[in-house]
């Protein structure tokens, strides 16, 4: 037996041999084919995987630039950014984030609203983020956080800047806002330039100059881990900061313009007739941009577009109005750059006028009628009657052809988005716009600035500046310099070209302008409460209808709802000899443009011609 | 077998001190210094994978004590003890499996773990020593090659622990115990006829497995292996994140420390089942080639071992054992490289964690007691 075991034990023992060696054999073989795997991964492909590698830990940053600056003539700031500091709290450094807030709140005032919001974001970001829960700190909340930062770790105060209008209201019209960039502006915007921004010029100013504005993004090239969380800064290029804009604006002729209107609403534009340049330009009411800012809340923003003084709306730019009287020293040009009068002839008013075969009785502001009248009487007293006559005689093809020399019925071109181009009408724009054709009585109300003939008050100031300078037509702007990155000194925007307009005999601009300081300085000139010894001023009252009086009613002021009454206007320029300033006025419902525009013109003029800059 | 593997206490005419206290611990010379260079290199590494952690470290460095303790123990019990207990063993790691599974119905999900209040204990790992000790001890009481009928009763009892693992579910563990016993049939001498057959009926089995047997997540995991872009951030991730890891590393590495994709948590499970990327990103492929020579070394010394066991009991065994540490060496390495499934498998002994750890260096203790308590026979 022992033998048997002996032989079994041998056959075993080779038959295990074997098996071992092939054991070891498939061994061998499996692990190389794992090392070609890895030559495959490590050797032939490792550029490859080191992209990725790279890709993978290496992101790019972007590093807002700050936005430009914007300043008056003077060098006022208008629009600056501020830092403003916020109270954030980041969730993974917190252990108890109920409770740190009800501590929180012991130091500092936090509403509802900060909490949802808080909630709102929480659910949005990531752990390591951190969380605004109060904005807008106040400087005395921030002293009083700083006494008290030992006790809340993970919670920190976080500043940034801010945009922040100083003049708020009174500038609000001009400069517009900015706000969180929207859908829509996404879709427009450079987004590799805005990939860091979060606020873009929404109207005004900042809108049109954005681009110059806003600067160019920085980069920064950060090492982060798979949470996205930033472990080290690598390499970075910093942001070109926005260029800063001086604009032609005189920040307290505003402040005055808009403090001229009390409590009415309506517009003023004040400029320099020999350049274009805005000096002011006026929208009343105002509101605060600064609300913009962060972001409007819905119930602010409800107030301010229900509010029936429609505090939003630029009725500077985009105003329409008939212009009523203050037209006709254009128009009385008109009939004497066409030869259609003459300046001493005179007509006959007897209150009112008809065409021939027409019992159609056009009315007079003077019931009784100014009786034979010339045409700078009737510029100084503003006749109508003259005017219907003189509207007739020229026909609607002349008139329209003239006033239109002047930018009525077109965009002024302003450096501001959102200007409207009022409506000067004429033949072909009846036929197009109403189908109809044009009726004769029309030409006659259009010779009073009534009927179809809208203006915006940006027109009305740039078409009395161009009767200021006798026929220049400059494009009104108001930026006029613009500091480029890292130079000491603003450059000058190079002038737009500037229009001459056809001149038939400058006799006729001097007569006309004569009668328009007559307004101002006749005995019976309808602004003759305005009249200063200091300088002297061409102007022109207006009165537009808001309200149609039918054949046989009286208008009776006192009887007519406020919204229904009539907008007072006043165009003006002075000094007359050299004019420095040109103005146009509107009060909405204001009544009479002598009683109401003209002094909110005046004290405009006072400012810029005899106040001292402070 | 390469001289190189030959043991070094027995020929040698004078033993120095040092390889005297060793034969009497019952140690093997070259097996202790492959795996005390593998645990050293397996420590500089997951001080570098934790992200710089001293307290894991130091975790580490309790459990490796541990386990070389447990190596020691097991040296010194004769293989002719082992024999005498396997089937005993493999009886109470049934139980507890079974035991296992009812805790498990109670805990929902997979339950691998039996809480016994001071201690964790994982009964599958005991059947990874088990079970190649049961079949061992099946098989050599009859003369080798195996009969049909004792090839048919051992793979019923490799079967069984199986299917009670992977029910857990545990594949990975259930795919070492599977091995361990499979391995121990290969080294009986099945015949290569029937080793062919079973792969023809693999196949079809396969599908079934695939049909009927897999959870959603172990389908999932095949899925992603197969093409891992298919969920970049989900099962796929760890795949993709895994090879950047190890091209990344190209010919030398990035350098100890150095790895971006496991200190900037890229790279998932980067002390435990995916370390073998953190080495490829940190040392290159001249680092892997080099800790690959260290594993084959020790294989080769293992097989070696059994080889010249005395016997048959203690060849199967050693056998098995030795190509068991192949398979968890394999799979991991073959998951992390994507060439195979995602399988839960740790590299062994570089890892961090401590199961598997003890239960491999109990193996490797079975070994050296092979090897040490061999009686010299006259030749």
């Amino acid at each position: 037996m022992p033998q048997i075991t002996l032989k079994d034990y041998l056959r075993e023992s080779r038959l295990f041999q074997h098996r071992a060696i092939t054991a070891a054999a498939a061994v061998i073989l499996l692990l190389g084919f794992l090392m070609l795997r890895l030559v495959d991964l490590q050797i032939i492909d490792h550029t490859h995987f080191t992209t990725l590698s790279r890709d993978n830990r290496v992101k790019v940053q972007p590093i807002p630039p700050t936005r430009g600056l914007i300043y008056d003539r003077n060098g006022i700031i208008l629009a600056q950014n501020l830092p403003a500091h916020s109270l954030e709290i980041t969730p993974e450094q917190v252990k108890d984030l109920d409770k740190t807030i009800e501590s929180l709140s012991q130091i500092i005032h936090i509403s509802e609203k900060d909490l949802k919001r808080f909630q709102r974001l929480r659910k949005q970001r990531r752990r390591f983020d951190s969380i605004p829960i109060r904005v807008r700190l106040e400087e005395d909340e921030v002293a009083r956080f700083a006494i008290n930062r030992h006790r809340f770790p993970g919670v920190d105060i976080n500043a940034k800047l801010l945009r922040d209008y100083p003049m708020s209201y009174e500038t609000a019209h001009v400069l517009g806002y900015v706000g969180r960039i929207n859908e829509s502006e996404l879709q427009i915007i450079d987004t590799s330039n805005y990939s860091g921004t979060s606020h873009i010029g929404k109207t005004g100013i900042e809108k049109t100059y954005e681009d110059d504005l806003h600067g160019q993004v920085g980069l920064r090239q950060v090492e982060v881990n798979a949470l996205g969380r930033v472990i080290r800064t690598l390499e970075s290029t910093p942001p070109m900061p926005g260029k800063d804009l001086y604009l032609s604006l005189d920040a307290e002729l505003q402040q005055v313009a808009m403090g001229a209107f009390g409590e009415e609403n309506g517009a003023a534009v004040a400029i320099d007739p020999q350049t274009g340049d805005i000096l002011a330009l006026a929208s009343k009411p105002g509101f605060d941009p600064n609300l913009f800012v962060e972001g409007i809340s819905p119930s602010d923003y409800k107030d301010l577009q229900s509010s029936e003084h429609k505090p939003l709306f630029n009725r500077a730019l985009r105003g329409q109005y008939p212009p009523g009287s203050t037209v006709k020293p254009f128009i009385g040009l008109a009939g004497l750059e066409t030869g259609t009068v003459n300046f001493t002839q005179k007509k006959y008013c007897p209150g009112f006028y008809q065409l021939p075969n027409h019992s159609h009785k056009y009315r007079d502001w003077k019931k009784t009628g100014h009786g034979p009248i010339n045409l700078s009487d009737a510029v100084t007293q503003s006749c109508d009657v003259y005017f219907y006559d003189l509207a007739h005689q020229m026909g609607i093809d002349k008139l329209h052809g003239f006033l239109k020399l002047f930018g009525f019925g077109s965009k002024t071109q302003i450096d501001i988005t959102g200007e409207l181009g009022g409506l000067l009408p004429s033949r072909e724009w009846k036929k197009r716009a109403r189908r109809t054709s044009w009726y004769p009585g029309e030409t006659l109300i259009m010779g009073i600035g009534q009927g179809y003939f809208l203006t915006t008050p940006l027109q009305l100031a740039s078409a009395t500046a161009t009767l200021a300078t006798r026929g220049l037509k400059n494009r009104p702007k108001v930026v006029s310099a613009i500091k480029e990155n890292g130079s000491e000194t603003p450059t000058r925007l190079p002038a737009w070209p500037a229009e001459t307009l056809p001149h038939e005999s400058d006799h006729n601009w001097d007569d006309i302008i004569h009668s328009m300081t007559q307004v101002i300085e006749g005995l019976r000139g309808t602004a003759k409460r305005i009249r200063t010894p200091e300088y002297r001023i061409a102007g022109k009252t207006g009165t537009a209808q808001v309200f149609t009086v039918k054949q046989e009613e009286e208008y009776d002021e006192e009887k007519i709802a406020k919204k229904m009454r009539d907008h007072a206007l006043f165009v003006a320029f002075a000094p007359v000899e050299n004019p420095r300033i040109a103005v146009a006025v509107i009060v909405e419902n204001g009544g009479h443009g002598g009683s109401v525009a003209a002094p909110i013109a005046r004290r405009i003029m006072d400012k810029y011609l005899t106040e001292e800059p402070m | 077998m390469n001289r190189a593997f030959q043991p070094s206490g027995l020929r040698e005419s004078n033993p120095t001190k040092a390889e005297g206290l060793l034969a009497d611990l019952h140690l093997d010379l070259p097996l202790l210094t492959g795996l005390v260079l593998l645990c050293g290199l397996g420590v500089i590494v997951l001080y570098s994978a934790s992200g710089q952690d001293m307290a894991q470290v130091q975790r580490q460095a309790i459990r490796l004590a541990l386990a070389f303790g447990v190596m020691v123990v097991m040296a010194q019990i004769p293989t002719s003890v082992l024999r005498r207990w396997s089937p005993w063993l493999f009886g109470i790691g049934i139980l507890l499996l079974i035991a296992v599974l009812a805790v498990g119905q109670v805990g929902k999900g997979a339950q691998r773990w039996l809480d016994l209040g001071f201690f964790r204990f994982q009964p599958s790992e005991l059947l990874k020593l088990a079970v190649p000790m049961m079949i061992a001890w099946f098989l050599a009481e009859k003369s080798l090659p195996p009969k049909w009928k004792r090839l048919a009763t051992a793979g019923f009892l490799i079967l069984v622990p199986v299917l009670l693992i992977a029910k857990q579910p545990d594949l990975g563990t259930s795919l070492l115990v599977a091995s361990a016993g499979i391995f121990v049939l290969f080294l009986a001498g099945l015949s290569w006829r029937f080793i062919g057959g079973m792969i023809l009926t693999a196949i079809p089995a396969a599908w079934a497995l695939w049909q009927w047997g897999m959870h959603e997540y172990q389908r999932n995991r095949v899925l992603t292996f197969l093409d891992p872009e298919r969920d970049p951030l989900g099962t796929g991730y760890h795949i993709i994140q895994s090879k950047i890891a190890i091209g990344s590393g190209g010919l030398y590495g990035k350098g100890w420390l150095n790895g971006t994709q496991s200190h900037l948590e890229f790279l998932p499970e980067r002390t435990t089942d995916f370390i073998f990327a953190v080495i490829a990103e940190e040392f290159g492929f001249t680092g892997i080639a080099t800790l690959l020579l260290l594993y084959i070394f020790i294989i080769l010394r293992g097989l070696y071992i059994a080889s010249q066991a005395q016997d048959t009991y203690s060849r199967l065994l050693g056998g098995a054992l030795t190509l068991v540490f192949f398979v968890y060496l394999f799979v991991n390495t073959g998951m992390v490289s994507g060439i195979l499934p995602v399988v839960g498998v740790p590299l062994p002994l570089i890892s961090y964690g401590g199961t598997s750890l003890v239960t491999i260096m109990a193996g490797f203790g079975i070994l050296m007691s092979i090897h040490t308590h061999r009686k010299l026979l006259p030749t």
